[in-house]
């Protein structure tokens, strides 16, 4: 056997590691895992605001009955969550939905259980006081949360939120399960047709998510730095 | 809607009732092998990270960085696919005469989560006051001798609790070994739908000994935080 790595099998691939199929066929490859981080990214980032809040609120059963689902899901392996939203949302929607929309529901329900956590912990960050000063000087609940609580706690908490995206682009790669032509897909794809490059694929797919992730954990870091001198101030 | 009948029975009693446990039983010998393992070498990793040679420091610093920002599955598919032109042919020759997808799986588990304990760890050690080094120092023992006498008897019960979190995360990343053939719990929940098309029954039976798992083990944590750290202060 010869040995040494040929990355020629990459180079002749590269477009349709990077789009897949586009524009003959569907949107795969690089530009389709990072489709499915955002728009997981952005349904997670509401359902964890909803979820954190639920999880701080006055009422006993919404606080115990989010908390529940929130435990719930975060004990299940993301794959079991893929398989239940493949098996159950056509059921729930009446009619068959895409594999890729499959995805993002089940990455956005997944993150969003984390996300609240996110959530939870920037709002019990700021100090009770300034609920109490901001109720005295005559503001409604909701009032105090949105324009008192929520900007300064969800600031506090963007570094999390940019750590769990880069969670969220790693954990895209399990979209492949269920077929969706993301990165990881399209790598497995040339790796059954040319089948002796198998080492030179996946270390040039690690190397792109590697990239990818390590910007946002560099950006998160940043930020976190510009934080704390800010607050040093 | 469709019309789904349940059938508990499914997963209650017979074949598919012992698929489920072996595919548990594999599960639990999967993590736990890898747990040890990961908790060596992240050991190693952490010692190395913090070493004052520069380019032992560095090495560690990449291992961590690359491993930390590049999906599992990825790693499971570099491992079980394209490890064999890196590796030397006495290692291909014994992995290929013992159980290859589990072996793949473990190092994977192992290299992946490793990365992360030695973070953990790594942190542990930043909360021992710096003193500690330098009295041990003083007193003549060398900084491995130090590190293995007095700094990290200390800082690895501190990192318990993170510790146990990863061996949850572990647990649950383990569901990935299913893509390359390892029959553990996910598997077999799958298996059984292929079989019954009993999904439903299936995939619960499964996400219940999970959830259980990681209720029962988050519980035990927060007995040991409250018992031991509390009361060392």
């Amino acid at each position: 056997m010869e040995s040494g790595l040929d990355f020629t099998i990459v180079k002749d691939n590269l477009l349709y590691f990077m789009i897949g199929a586009y524009p003959e066929g569907k949107l795969g490859g690089i530009a389709l895992t990072i489709y499915l981080a955002v728009a997981a990214c952005f349904f997670s980032f509401w359902g964890g605001l909803i979820l954190g809040l639920m999880n701080v609120a006055r009422n006993k059963a919404i606080r115990y009955a989010s908390g529940a689902f929130v435990n719930f899901v975060r004990g299940m392996p993301l794959l079991m969550v893929i398989f239940w939203c493949y098996f159950l949302v056509p059921g729930l929607f009446g009619q068959p939905v895409g594999e890729t929309k499959t995805v993002i529901i089940a990455l956005s329900l997944f993150t969003s259980a984390y996300m609240s956590q996110i959530v939870k912990a920037g709002i019990e960050s700021i100090p009770k006081g300034q609920t109490e000063a901001a109720r005295s000087s005559g503001l409604k609940l909701w009032q105090v949360m949105v324009f008192v609580i929520l900007p300064q706690g969800l600031r506090n908490m963007i570094p999390s939120f940019v750590n769990q995206f880069v969670s969220l682009i790693k954990d895209t790669s399990l979209a492949f399960i269920v077929g969706v032509s993301e990165l990881t897909h399209v790598a497995t794809q040339i790796n059954n047709r040319s089948f002796v490059y198998p080492t030179e694929i996946f270390i040039f797919i690690a190397v792109i998510y590697f990239i990818l992730c390590y910007i946002f954990t560099e950006f998160s870091r940043w930020l976190e730095r510009r934080l704390a001198w800010r607050k040093s101030i | 809607m469709l019309k789904y009948e349940f059938d508990w029975s499914v997963v209650t009693s017979g074949q598919y009732y012992d698929w489920i446990v072996s595919g548990l039983y594999l599960t639990i010998q999967l993590s736990a092998v890898s747990i040890v393992l990961a908790f060596l070498l992240g050991l190693l990793i952490a010692v190395m990270r913090m070493s004052s040679v520069k380019p032992v420091k560095w090495i560690a610093h990449g291992y961590l960085e690359f491993f930390r920002n590049t999906p599992l599955l990825v790693q499971i598919f570099f491992w079980y696919f394209g490890s064999y032109k890196i590796l030397p042919q006495s290692v291909n020759d014994w992995l290929n005469s013992t159980n290859f997808e589990f072996a793949a799986a473990v190092i994977a588990l192992t290299i992946y989560t490793s990365a992360f304990i030695a973070e953990d760890i790594r942190s542990g050690v930043l909360s021992i006051p710096k003193e500690q080094m330098e009295a041990s120092r003083s007193g003549g023992f060398s900084y491995l001798r130090s590190m293995q006498y007095i700094i990290l008897p200390q800082a690895v019960r501190i990192t318990i609790p993170p510790l146990i979190g990863q061996f949850l995360n572990l647990t649950k990343n383990s569901s990935l070994a299913m893509t390359i053939g390892v029959a553990e719990l996910t598997y077999q929940a799958r298996q059984v739908e292929a079989y019954t098309f009993k999904g439903f029954e299936a995939f619960t039976a499964a996400t219940l000994v999970y959830v259980a798992l990681s209720i029962i083990i988050t519980a035990l944590v927060t007995l040991y935080s409250k018992k031991v750290l509390h009361r060392t202060g």
